[in-house]
């Protein structure tokens, strides 16, 4: 195996991101929420093309147009659970980019084969090679993954957090197959929010902020506390409304959870929220945030655990029940194209969905009063459109953002869940939303809201509760919430987080 | 080895139910028919099972991309009306004739494929829109029924086997099978074709040849439908434009698919399993004769049956634990 090295300079997302990786090491990358991680994978494994800089193998200038390419230049990329195809057997996905053929038929004693060795390689003995993938569970599609990549023989392997869905058990034996991998030669990408996984494994350390590489370093030669303060340095680009003091409320709360549980995604899970408070869920992306929104709203079905609301013990059996009075409910969902919006459909309609209830008399809505409605929301959130008739697909990101919240707003709800609700729209409609959510709060709004803008969570939330691996690791409030220490206890990295944040203040 | 079994069953699950229920129910018709099955009742009873189970294998390689075709009936109908007109005269001419047709088929296949691919276009439109134009061709080439056959292929195809008493039409059948279905099935872009159908955008991550495969499935879906059109011509020595023949044979195949232990969704099941669909779905029919019941009950049962079948396939929604998942 030759030295192999990497370099890219200004791509969109990424910004000048430059990394060299050398075979026979684990390079390990680190990053908050929108770092450019992500983005730098799907570059190196050919699903996106960059828009400038380069992409150099063995020294050579290469480009990726497909995964297919990518996978013909020796590079795998494991990612979480995207790439295996549910209906086939494990073996038939092992062998899937480049199945062993006779006489032009795929040979499935020798598919066997490889997908035998292949599991035993990546540890993984236990998982019968006819198994259909949907059949198996996470952990074990996990396992699935890792063996498909290594059965593909890569000369890099590209990890994207993929221990997120791995038992303990597993996890050591895939440190011990990356050990073994790093010993033969192949040069590791491994990208991961465990700073006790980078220490066990890695040799080198780049940390990204900003789209950009902003250190590169030895493993081992920086505290975690100097980690923390690498990847902190986002630029203010927003101004908030500032926090109202109240005094705490003394009566049951309105939304009280205790011990929620849910598959293995949330884990004894309680909170307590207030009339009049906003409370920030934080931590890394994907770490039981949007699920927890949705078993509230009862999208999901076996859930353990109980939800109170006003002290009351409620089950709610799907968002037409979270809706009702009693409850008055309303989850402002993550992708307002297909969850939030009837795109096709005219301003007002998706306006009164929600309420349509509230604004129809035996079954029959009443015009008038859903024009007065409509036209009382179009002016408090000042939703900029040409005309109430036209489809919600002419405004534009953020007004869509805004009609979605609208919506909600039409039916009064008590209790407002938000799962990530700027993500993608303007500086000017965020701030529109920073205030609107302060008045609602104000006017006794009950408001949990989940962002992967860590500096919303600071400028927003009267407590921040930072989950992790499903469960809220930390609660931080007041003075407390500060970048520094959303971002290490988002990384679980407590104790050395909570002196570095003494150490910060003067 | 020993433990794969449970493994084999699970994956075949399928078409060994379809293959049950269809021995089940041929055994039920067999044993009450009137006459007893005679080589004469096998032979008329396998021709209309062959020629519906071919057009079934045909939706099935479209079907098993996560597409649909809804212009197999029609390409079967075009390919009856040019072989009426050109699968004739000598041996020499009557070869070339066949060879003509099947060509047609592939190229109807093909042209839905390209236009699937390139035209991103969703199938369901592009093959009510192709089905048209098929069935205009289909009308040009024969205004009023009529036209001719090659005698003695048309009895080799539709009589019974030399020295026997098996209907020749489960040879060519199972001729369709070895010579198309099993190749596609083991070969590499067979396999494509499924991972398409099961989760696209995991076939793209892993590299896999999309294009080839979708075009594939749909060119070879062209082939089988012209076959059974070649075999509807023997059954009737004559070709007939019928719109209403294209449509009952479209829509039919899409249930013997279902019978068959298809996922509509794409990804799952097999031709075998639509082969035994196809045949549950005639015997269907025939067990109405058989017990003396109105031919009127005909659609109303076979109704009952396609529901009660989709109704098992609905049972996996039952256990989804995030509600989202319904509608992703």
């Amino acid at each position: 195996m030759q030295g192999v090295a990497k370099r890219y300079g200004g791509v969109r997302a990424l910004e000048g991101a430059d990394l060299a990786i050398d075979a026979g090491r684990i390079h390990a990358v680190l990053g908050e929420n929108g770092a450019g991680k992500s983005t730098l994978i799907k570059v190196m494994a050919g699903v996106v093309q960059p828009d400038a800089g380069q992409l150099l193998l063995d020294g050579r200038p290469v480009a990726f147009e497909s995964p297919a390419a990518a996978h013909a230049a020796g590079i795998a990329c494991i990612f979480q659970e995207l790439s295996l195809i549910p209906d086939l057997s494990v073996a038939d996905n092992v062998a899937i980019s480049n199945p062993p053929r006779r006489f032009g038929l795929i040979d499935r004693r020798a598919q066997r084969r490889m997908a035998e060795s292949a599991l035993a390689r990546a540890g993984a003995e236990d998982i019968h090679p006819l198994a259909l993938v949907k059949d198996l569970s996470l952990s074990r599609r996990q396992m699935v993954e890792i063996a498909k990549a290594l059965a593909r023989r890569p000369r890099i392997l590209i990890l994207d957090e993929a221990t997120s869905a791995l038992t303990a058990a597993d996890v050591m034996k895939i440190y011990s197959v990356l050990k073994r991998l790093r010993d033969e030669g192949l040069a590791l990408v491994y990208i991961s929010h465990r700073m006790h996984e980078i220490a066990e494994l890695a040799d080198d350390c780049t940390v990204f902020r900003n789209g950009r590489s902003v250190a590169t370093y030895p493993a081992g030669t920086k505290s975690d506390r100097e980690v923390v303060e690498l990847m902190i340095g986002r630029e203010y680009s927003a101004v908030f409304p500032p926090l109202a003091v109240r005094a705490t409320p003394g009566d049951a709360p309105r939304l009280e959870l205790r011990h929620l549980g849910w598959n293995a995604r949330l884990d004894d899970v309680s909170l307590r929220l207030h009339a009049g408070e906003v409370i920030g869920l934080g931590g890394l992306d994907g770490q039981g945030q949007r699920e927890l929104l949705l078993a509230l709203f009862g999208v999901l079905r076996g859930t353990t655990g109980e939800v109170l609301i006003d002290g009351r013990r409620v089950a709610i059996s799907g968002p037409a029940a979270a809706k009702r009075s009693d409850i008055g409910m309303a989850l402002i969902p993550e992708d307002r194209k297909t969850e939030g919006l009837m795109l096709a459909m005219s301003v007002r309609d998706n306006l009164s969905f929600a309420a349509l209830g509230r604004l129809s008399r035996v079954g029959v809505v009443d015009g008038a009063a859903e024009a007065e409605a409509v036209a009382r929301m179009v002016r408090l959130l000042a939703i900029r459109s040409d005309g109430t008739d036209l489809p919600a697909s002419s405004l534009s990101g953020g007004n869509q953002q805004k009609l979605v919240l609208a919506k909600w707003l039409m039916m009064a709800p008590r209790i407002l869940l938000l799962n990530d609700p700027t993500r993608g729209i303007d500086v000017g409609t965020k701030q529109e939303i920073y205030a609107l959510l302060r008045q609602l709060a104000e006017a006794g709004t009950a408001i949990l809201f989940y962002s992967t803008d860590y500096d919303e969570l600071v400028g927003c939330c009267d407590r921040v509760l930072v989950m992790y691996d499903g469960r809220v690791r930390r609660e931080l409030a007041g003075a407390e919430i500060t970048e520094h220490a959303l971002i290490s206890s988002a990384l679980n990295i407590g104790d050395d987080a909570r002196s570095a944040r003494a150490a910060a203040r003067p | 080895m020993s433990g794969d079994w449970p493994y084999r069953l699970r994956e075949h699950r399928g078409t060994l139910l379809a293959f049950l229920a269809f021995v089940v129910m041929f055994a039920i018709y067999a044993s009450n028919h009137p006459v007893g099955l005679n080589a004469n009742v096998a032979t008329t009873a396998a021709n209309k099972g062959v020629l519906l189970a071919i057009v079934a294998m045909a939706q099935t390689l479209v079907v098993l991309t996560s597409g649909i075709d809804l212009s197999v009936g029609m390409v079967m109908v075009l390919a009856n009306c040019l072989a009426s007109a050109i699968v004739v005269g000598s041996p020499r001419s009557t070869a070339l004739g066949v060879l003509a047709v099947l060509g047609v088929g592939c190229l109807c296949g093909a042209i839905n494929g390209l236009i699937v691919i390139y035209g991103r276009l969703q199938p369901i439109v592009t093959t009510i829109a192709t089905g048209a134009v098929y069935y205009g061709a289909a009308l040009a080439l024969r205004r009023v029924p009529g036209g001719d056959v090659n005698a003695s292929l048309a009895e080799a195809l539709t009589g019974q086997l030399p020295g026997g008493s098996v209907p020749a039409s489960l040879a060519l059948l199972l001729g369709v099978v070895l010579v198309v279905w099993l190749p596609f099935r083991h070969s590499a872009t067979g396999r494509a074709a499924y991972a398409v159908g099961s989760s696209e955008l995991a076939a793209y991550m892993s590299g896999v040849p999309i294009r080839r495969a979708k075009f594939v499935a749909y060119l070879l879906s062209g082939l089988l439908a012209s076959i059974a059109g070649l075999f509807l011509t023997c059954i009737t020595y004559s070709g007939e434009a019928s719109a209403a023949n294209g449509n009952t044979y479209t829509l039919y195949s899409i249930a013997a698919v279902v019978l068959g232990g298809v996922s509509l969704f794409g990804g799952s099941g097999s031709a075998i399993g639509a082969i035994f669909g196809a045949l549950m779905f005639r015997t269907i029919g025939d067990l109405l004769f058989v017990f003396n019941l109105d031919p009127l009950w005909q659609p109303l049962f076979q109704g009952v049956v396609l529901s009660a079948a989709v109704c098992l396939g609905a049972v996996r929604l039952l256990r989804m634990r995030n509600r989202l998942d319904l509608y992703g």
